[in-house]
């Protein structure tokens, strides 16, 4: 009997001679193809591609293309959709005021599918194919890192309107979103006010909680507060009996949360379990608004603490005016958040910026960028031309009963954007 | 059985050379003409998960492995080379830029290898082989087969792209790594060099198909076929069926890494989202809807499903994801066989009734003591007319 490693070699004599063939057909094809390539690739490899499309936006008509870029399916459709929803009502506002230069936008709707790749495909779409003049969206982190190549190859703009954990600049991207100076140095501040001097982090395992707490971990050394422990949970994770544990353990003064989506709701819910609530043990949350708190439980994070630069309670006459139009389009049950709320601030700046310009140029509109300003729901705005994001007012809220955020600390002014830190001594060496 | 089966899916020589010099055709001269620059880097994408295809197609189709976690080989070639191209960005010695903002500021010594294009290169072969030789040799010779292998190939999958997310400081977390400028010194925004890997990707594509016709006409592919439809009976007649399991296990992971590899440059970006368990998935639906067992249904249906994606997320982005599910529910309930059957069906109906239903003898197959793993391979075969 046999019993032999079966051959790999064909028994067929067709097979090698058919394989010979197509190859041989095959490499003909490729060389013909090959050639080509080296040259032109060549000649052309050192030169810039990107003046292709810088021409390619039509505004011979009476109305502009602008891309609208969320996540409508996917993880991160919950959250996205709100932002979208702002997004729509901004472009229906300018829309009824006469427009953007005398054009009415036109909307150019793409889906992320929560995918980074995805992002930068539909990036591409919407500038080479639909040749929008601006594309405002993207959420997560790694959409917007896969999104800035696009948009500074092809010469583009993106509003990104969501707080991030900061360390990026691109020439091509405003950010009406937080940096960290605008939402996690303040929220320090505010606890070390309140006489904090103990801290356990709490995180999700990405790139945000991981460089926040980089932050707040260099914070801490200068300013005299301990770090009693660092503990990440997996996106999505959802049993927190032994992270709560070790935070009831700690003692510590107050918990920085950095979770994001889902584990919020048991975190909070085994947080309660364990007996702790805003008064023993204070958590001051950066992912969690209005939108979430209905999903958590209003009973579950009652009296705790978050920190955003918007809460649906900021009272001004341009948030009473936002929130009103905002439930009249989509319903008296919505609620209005921080990342909404930038969105819908985003497209209004790139208004004043095209009108300031006096066109819908790519370098244009950025060269007319800087102090740009903008009477937002959240206080006026104004745009830094260097880095390209925008002073905002820090506030720190409290989760009140009502499933609402009441600010209960504000940093008075409008902070300048920093998003390397470069401002503080005792960020130093955080690279 | 088998010779009958072979008979009808390998087709003919010239047929089967008409096929690849029209494929060629399309490839290297319509499609450039006809699309512009955008639509082809998505064409180039769609070539770089269609390899992932052909390599399941062989694994599932011939070789009954239900694959759930092809993600993590896609994964290793798509991260080696990205690495490779952080590196090269950062110019010799330098550091890749998200690891001084986020990490040490040092590069990892794991890291080092993929300064070299030579190595780099090789590993995207050579790490994916190894760890599926590795553990397709530890699996199949402990017999672990069925529904067993697929969840455990799928546990894999989720454990790398978690092990992907916490490695922050050397692998970019959920970020992934991106922002990359040039592949092997051409710049990557240039449209010229994008139509290059277009021109790559195709012709790798191309190469892989003709390597899997090899293997499913050889002596090799019936052998395959028959550890499918019947296990224990090859071990009967003194063949070792973990020799042939893992064999193709290994060659559908190397696929798997070049389809990684390439897509790279082209997309821009590798993130744990692209090699988790739904994409591992993901790349299991383009190969059911074609059809698994046959040579070209998983490239076609892997191209076709991409394709379709995009264009009806284009036209409906907010309820393309029904369309989608539409299409997998369909072609599972009616055509289990994938749209390539449709053609086998039409073929058999022109013949005359010259073919019998050949249906019956399989489905009543003598029955494998080992049902479970045995199972995956009869529903594939007896699906296929």
């Amino acid at each position: 009997m046999r019993r032999s490693t079966p051959s790999l070699l064909p028994t067929r004599t067709r097979g090698p001679r058919l394989a010979a063939a197509a190859l041989a057909a095959l490499a003909v094809v490729a060389a013909g193809g090959c050639g080509a390539r080296v040259d032109s690739a060549g000649s052309a490899g050192a030169a810039s591609s990107s003046a292709e499309n810088a021409d390619c936006v039509d505004t011979s008509g009476d109305t502009v293309k602008i891309g609208f870029l969320n996540s409508l399916s996917g993880t991160m459709a919950i959250s996205e959709q709100t932002v979208h929803d702002s997004l729509q009502l901004a472009a229906k506002e300018i829309n009824a005021d006469g427009g953007v230069l005398g054009k009415q936008l036109e909307i150019v709707t793409e889906d992320g599918q929560s995918e980074p790749t995805v992002f930068a495909e539909k990036a591409t779409k919407l500038i080479t194919d639909d040749c929008v003049a601006a594309v405002f969206g993207g959420w997560t982190s790694a959409s917007r890192k896969a999104m800035l190549p696009v948009f500074e190859s092809q010469d583009a703009l993106l509003f990104y309107p969501v707080q991030y954990e900061g360390l990026e600049s691109s020439p091509n991207i405003f950010y009406t979103g937080a940096t960290t100076n605008q939402q996690i140095v303040p929220a320090l501040d505010y606890l070390a006010e309140q006489g904090t001097t103990s801290l356990f982090l709490v995180g999700s395992d990405y790139v945000f909680p991981r460089t926040a707490n980089k932050i707040i971990n260099a914070y801490a050394r200068a300013h005299g507060i301990e770090i009693v422990g660092e503990e990440y949970a997996p996106l999505g994770h959802t049993d927190f009996s032994t992270i709560v544990n070790k935070v009831k353990a700690s003692g510590a003064d107050a918990v920085f949360n950095t979770l994001n989506g889902d584990s919020n709701v048991a975190f909070f819910k085994e947080y309660s379990n364990a007996g702790l609530g805003a008064d023993e043990m204070p958590v001051l949350s950066v992912s969690i608004a209005e939108e979430e708190v209905g999903g958590i439980g209003v009973q579950n994070v009652e009296g705790q603490l978050t920190a955003w630069n918007y809460y649906q309670t900021v009272d001004t006459p341009e948030n009473a005016a936002f929130v009103e139009a905002f439930q009249a389009e989509y319903g008296d049950d919505r609620v209005t958040s921080d990342p909404m709320e930038a969105a819908y601030v985003s497209l209004h700046l790139w208004q004043q910026m095209v009108e300031k310009a006096d066109s819908f140029a790519v370098d244009d509109v950025v060269a007319a960028a800087d102090g740009v300003s903008y009477d937002a729901p959240e206080g006026t705005v104004v745009v830094d031309g260097d880095n390209h994001h925008i002073s905002k007012t820090s506030l720190v809220g409290e989760i009140g009963d009502d499933g609402l955020i009441h600010p209960v600390w504000t940093s008075e002014e409008p902070i300048e954007p920093d998003p390397y830190l470069e401002g503080y001594d005792w960020a130093e060496d955080l690279g | 059985m088998t010779q009958r089966l072979t008979a009808l899916l390998a087709p003919g020589r010239t047929r089967a050379l008409a096929g690849f010099a029209l494929a060629a055709v399309v490839l290297f001269a319509v499609a450039p003409v006809l699309l512009s620059p955008f639509r082809l880097g998505l064409l180039a994408k769609f070539l770089c998960l269609a390899m992932v295809a052909v390599g399941i197609g062989l694994a599932w189709g011939r070789g009954g492995l239900l694959t759930l976690g092809q993600g993590v080989y896609f994964g290793l070639g798509a991260y080696v080379m990205a690495m490779h191209l952080k590196l090269a960005d950062a110019g010799p010695g330098g550091v890749p830029d998200f690891m001084s903002l986020y990490g040490t500021g040092e590069v990892p010594w794991w890291w080092e290898p993929m300064r070299s294009p030579v190595a780099t290169v090789a590993l995207v072969i050579l790490v994916p082989a190894l760890l599926a030789g590795v553990l397709g040799w530890a699996v199949f010779t402990r017999r672990v087969r069925g529904a067993y292998f697929a969840i455990l190939s799928q546990a894999l999958a989720a454990a790398f792209a978690i092990l992907l997310v916490g490695q922050q400081q050397t692998t970019g977390g959920t970020n992934g790594l991106n922002g990359f400028r040039s592949f092997f010194g051409y710049d990557l925004a240039d449209p010229v060099n994008q139509r290059m890997l277009y021109l790559v990707a195709a012709g790798v594509l191309l190469a892989m198909v003709l390597v899997a016709r090899q293997l499913m006409v050889s002596r090799f592919g019936e052998l395959l076929v028959a550890v499918r439809d019947a296990e224990d009976r090859v071990r009967f007649l003194g063949y070792d069926p973990a020799v042939a399991k893992t064999t193709v296990y290994v060659v559908a992971a190397v696929m798997a890494a070049v389809g990684g590899a390439l897509f790279v440059p082209v997309v821009g970006i590798v993130s744990p989202a692209d090699v988790g368990v739904v994409p591992s998935i993901g790349f299991l639906v383009g190969v059911a809807i074609g059809g698994r067992a046959t040579l070209l249904g998983p490239v076609l249906g892997a191209i076709a499903v991409s394709w379709a994606q995009t264009s009806i997320s284009e036209q409906f982005p907010s309820g393309w994801i029904y369309f989608q599910g539409a299409l997998f529910v369909g072609v599972v309930a009616f055509l289990p066989g994938g749209l390539a059957s449709l053609l086998g069906r039409r073929r058999r109906r022109g013949r005359g009734d010259a073919a019998p239903a050949p249906e019956e003898p399989e489905t009543t197959a003598p029955p494998s003591p080992v049902p479970a793993g045995a199972h995956t391979g009869r529903t594939a075969q007896g699906r296929q007319p």
